[in-house]
């Protein structure tokens, strides 16, 4: 066998030429006429007897020849020639079958990109499969509620069974929570860092390109402080200086050394917090936070051959046994049952649908392209079904003309699949760099082997789907009927018609299905903007301040007092507040408020947000207080005042008026002040929980500051003018940029947004393929019939008749196409239900919209063949037979 | 084409290998020397020899080199090669036991089989 194929492969390097062949069969009829000699024939006979017994030279040479191996590539690059040289002639039809097929392809090589990259790819870690998140299994109770604090760290690192190491980073970052000064820029710039502990990069496993990892000494309390640099940082900031490393940079005033770079793989942002930057990594000493409660998020690696289900049921053993904190015995057990998920699932499980949604669609999308093509290019075999028929009746076989329209439909996908890469390519580029969408691992979107092995198998596909309708016709084709035909009159249209409202029909479908998709989508996603926050964004700013370093809460009283009063004093700003936290940002929980006496039932109260807060926070917010704002005349030696959210207030005090009570929080005792209403603090899709507001002059510990701004005024005025106001109090305030509130909310609803539209992106297409293919078959249907019409109009029908006539064929077929659509949508929408938002899958509006559009563009559509329809004169058209 | 040219096919392949067992040849040789054996019966055209000749050089059982023939023309001779004489005996190993099998059941009276 295999000597087979090297004798095969010799020959089809060496090919014999075809004189040799031609000489051999010459020598062969000498022979012959030689033979005949002997036998006793005259010279002349002889010659003649041996001629005939040849029987014919040309056939016999040409499969002599055609036995040798390099044939077959050579019959292909015919068939490729003549394929580029009727494309080439046809270049209406080429460039819009190339074109159509592109967006088709492109469609799919995006989604599949997004598809692999968040899905598919494992994360860029070593051995990525055994590192599991390890958090409560109870997700309610924000942040704070999903942290653990140093003590619980430690002990659960000690007790478990399932995990070789476990290591973790502290969650309550903020973006721009670092101001870097003197490289650079004369202005102090804000970046974000992220404190991780001295294990974080040994057990994700990874390596700093340049320079090392922490020390453990470095992640002890007062360590020198050292730092990390990602890697864009690294070349943006430092111009990919590799002297950098070993040299002190100041941060937040301090000299910082920087011992290594990230490699480039590693995007903490991408990762662990989607659509924010992380800037540099920082060592956090587990003695500095063992006081602030939870605040670390745990990730470990579990020992090899220890599955999740293992290791969660190994977690929920240990949880009981965990301290919130040592000094307080009574803390052990404060931690509910816990759970392991795989890192993976944790960043992109809840994705899944979506982008199984979005993938779909792109199928959907494929499908339409090559119905619509498949129907171009019936078109295109009726015109040219006298030529096939023509090469048959010359000798050509079936398979041979098959082959050729595969050969056709290939060198389409081929050039389709380029194209459509070509701007797969760039959406996915441009995409990559979307650092606002908050999709986990976006930034590390690229076309890869992976993609470009399925844009193969969609050029394939495509190939296939194509070259089958011609295909099909051709081997059921009647030579001869073709060759009597007389063409544009003939009859053998009626099959051909059939056919191509069939797959007009089923474009339709498709397309309704797109539309109704799309639609659920959109409705769902103006639900989300029309959900009421419990603050107004619009017209609401926001900065960042540095924060007074006082430890001594009058004197930072009166900072942030100076502070409002100058920002206030700035014309076009109605109301200035400062907070620790907003809302969508980060957050952190504390105990629950409760009335003094009242015995409330385990868990019955959920975990509290705490946002410490100025007098004008609320007001600037836009939310409206029952009872009174925090003033500045409540300081740390006056009553403690809190305002607690509308929810708190109702399980507090049902029925009653809560103003004016007592709670305890905090440890301490608290008389309510006013009632806000609910904000979406976790997210603006989920449900609201408890929130209090403590007054920033009374000492509760604020741990930041953003300085919010209500104003009319557009930022790129505003941001100026606070700026130069915040620089004149603290020349060190640094560059931080004036964020709209809108722009917080448009970051929580960026995923949303981001699915949404693109599949609305899709359906546009689909409606916009499927009205060409109605298009397309109207129009040949009108041309087809043009004598027809001639002698319908002679017989006195009116131009209104012959366009109504059209448009009611064309309503016929876009409603059957609309009827199977709207059924296959039913059944989607059922499957798409749980990425609905206040939306029914059978949302009757969207159904009737989507009814509406298909119907509208199937009549515009058909309304333009039928106005030419009805513009035939009867006369032309009958003398043109 | 019938369905049976493949049996064909290789029935020729098989008649091209056994000629060229007894001795190197031309594409002319070949065929008079399977008509004479057959006495007359099998007739092969060059329409079918020539490429299964062809076939049989590419696949490497037979390699061809021009010589001058017995009327002292220029002729090209076919010769078996070590690969092709393995062949042709797998090929007649092959074809008795096919002949004998189709003879047993050629031969079956309605006694035996009841």
């Amino acid at each position: 066998m295999t000597g087979e194929l090297a004798s095969r492969l010799r020959f089809f390097f060496r090919p014999k030429p075809i004189a040799a062949v031609n000489e051999e069969l010459r020598a062969h009829i000498d022979a012959a006429i030689d033979a005949n000699l002997a036998s006793g024939m005259s010279p002349a006979e002889a010659r003649r007897k041996a001629i005939i017994d040849f029987g014919a030279f040309e056939s016999a040479r040409e499969s002599a020849f055609d036995q040798r191996p390099s044939a077959a590539f050579d019959r292909l690059r015919q068939d490729i020639r003549y394929c580029l040289r009727t494309l080439r002639r046809d270049r209406g039809f080429t460039a819009i079958a190339v074109v159509i097929l592109a967006l088709g392809i492109a469609a799919n090589v995006v989604v599949f990109s997004l598809v692999d990259t968040i899905l598919l790819r494992p994360l860029p870690f070593a051995e990525p499969d055994r590192l599991a998140w390890i958090a409560p299994a109870d997700t309610s109770g924000g942040l704070s509620g999903a942290t653990y604090s140093s003590d619980a760290y430690d002990d659960f690192r000690a007790i478990n069974h399932s995990f070789t190491d476990i290591t973790g980073y502290f969650a309550f970052s903020s973006p721009d929570n670092i101001k870097i000064t003197g490289t650079n820029s004369a202005i102090p710039q804000p970046i974000t860092g992220i404190g991780v502990l001295g294990n974080f990069l040994n057990v994700l496993g990874v390596t700093p390109v340049l320079g090392r990892n922490f020390t453990p000494a470095e992640a002890q309390s007062h360590a020198a402080p050292v730092v990390l640099l990602s890697y864009p940082f690294w070349k943006q900031h430092f111009h990919s200086d590799a002297s950098i490393i070993g040299k002190a940079i100041s941060l937040d005033n301090h000299p910082t050394t920087v011992v290594g770079v990230l490699p480039s793989g590693f995007d903490f942002g991408a990762v662990f917090s989607p659509g924010t930057r992380v800037d540099v990594l920082t060592p956090t000493a587990l003695d500095d936070i063992r006081t602030y409660g939870n605040t670390l998020t745990l990730i470990g690696r579990m020992k090899p051959g220890i599955t999740l289900a293992q290791a969660s049921a190994d977690a929920r053993l240990v949880a009981p046994q965990l301290y919130w904190g040592k000094r307080d015995p009574t803390s052990k057990g404060a931690y509910g049952p816990m759970e392991a998920t795989g890192l993976k699932e944790h960043v992109a499980g809840q994705l899944r649908r979506s982008l199984n949604l979005l993938w779909v669609a792109v199928g959907l999308i494929l499908l339409i392209v090559c119905v619509n093509l498949s129907n171009l290019l019936i078109a295109r075999a009726a015109t040219r079904s006298k030529e096939f028929a023509l090469r048959v009746a010359l000798g050509a076989n079936r398979a041979r003309l098959v082959r050729q329209l595969l050969t056709e439909s290939a060198i389409l996908s081929i050039g389709g699949a380029a194209l459509g890469l070509l701007i797969a390519f760039g959406v996915t580029t441009w995409l990559a760099h979307q650092g606002s969408l908050a999709l986990p691992l976006l930034a590390t979107l690229h076309i890869d082997t992976t993609v470009l092995l399925w844009t193969l198998l969609i050029a394939l596909v495509t190939t296939l789907l194509l070259g089958l309708a011609p295909g099909i016709k051709m081997s059921t084709g009647n030579l001869h009927e073709t060759l009597k035909d007389s063409g544009t009159n003939a009859s053998d249209g009626r099959k051909n018609e059939t056919l191509r409202t069939a797959l007009v029909i089923s474009e339709v479908a498709l397309a309704c299905v797109l539309l109704v998709g799309a639609g659920l989508l959109l409705r769902s996603f103006l639900h989300v903007l029309d959900i009421d926050l419990g603050f107004r964004p619009a017209q609401g700013y926001s900065i960042q301040i540095e924060q007074s370093p006082s430890r001594n809460v009058e004197v930072r009283s009166a900072f942030y007092q100076t502070v409002l009063s100058d920002v206030s004093s700035i014309t076009g700003i109605e109301a200035a507040g400062l907070s620790d936290n907003l809302p969508l940002t980060r957050n952190r929980s504390w105990g629950p408020p409760g009335v003094k006496g009242v015995d409330y039932p385990r868990n019955a109260r959920p975990g509290t947000l705490v946002y410490v807060v100025s007098p004008g926070y609320l007001p600037a917010m836009g939310m409206k207080i029952n009872g009174r704002d925090f003033s500045w005349h409540d300081t740390a030696k006056t009553e403690l005042g809190i305002i607690l959210n509308k929810k708190a207030t109702d399980f507090l005090f049902p029925g009653q008026d809560p103003i004016g009570r007592m709670v305890e929080f905090g440890g301490k005792s608290d008389r309510i002040v006013g009632v806000v209403p609910d904000v979406h603090a976790d997210g603006v899709e989920s449900d609201t929980g408890w929130q209090v507001y403590l007054d920033i002059s009374q000492d509760w510990g604020e741990d930041g500051t953003q300085l919010v701004v209500r104003s009319r005024l557009p930022a790129d005025a505003l941001a100026p003018v606070i700026m130069a106001k915040l620089r004149a109090l603290n020349p060190g305030q640094p560059a931080a940029t004036l964020q709209p509130l809108q722009q917080i909310v448009d970051h929580a609803t960026s995923p949303r947004r981001f699915f949404a539209v693109l599949v609305a992106i899709f359906a546009a297409l689909g409606l916009v393929l499927a009205s060409l293919g109605i298009y397309g078959v109207i129009s040949y249907t009108v041309t087809r019939q043009t004598q027809e019409i001639g002698i319908r109009m002679a017989l006195g029908a009116s131009q209104a008749s012959v366009q109504r006539r059209i448009l009611k064929a064309t309503l016929r077929m876009t409603a059957i196409g609309v009827a199977i659509g709207a059924i296959a949508s039913l059944t989607m929408g059922k499957l798409i239900a749980s990425l609905l938002f206040a939306t029914e899958a059978t949302d009757p509006t969207t159904f009737a919209a989507t009814v509406a559009i298909l119907i509208g563009v199937a009549l515009i559509a058909a309304y333009l063949p039928a106005r030419r329809a009805s513009r035939i004169n009867p006369m032309t058209a009958l003398r043109n037979s | 084409m019938p369905p049976s040219t493949d049996l064909l096919q290789g029935t020729l392949d098989v008649l091209i290998l056994k000629t060229l067992a007894l001795e190197p040849m031309h594409g002319w040789g070949i065929a008079f020397r399977i008509q004479q054996i057959s006495k007359d019966v099998l007739q092969v055209g060059q329409g079918s020899l020539y490429p299964a000749l062809h076939r049989l050089e590419y696949k490497g059982w037979i390699a061809a080199h021009w010589g001058t023939s017995e009327n002292n023309r220029k002729a090209k001779f076919y010769a078996l090669t070590p690969t092709g004489k393995k062949q042709l005996d797998t090929e007649l190993a092959t074809w008795d036991r096919l002949s004998s099998a189709i003879a047993l059941v050629l031969n079956a009276t309605p006694e035996l089989s009841s």
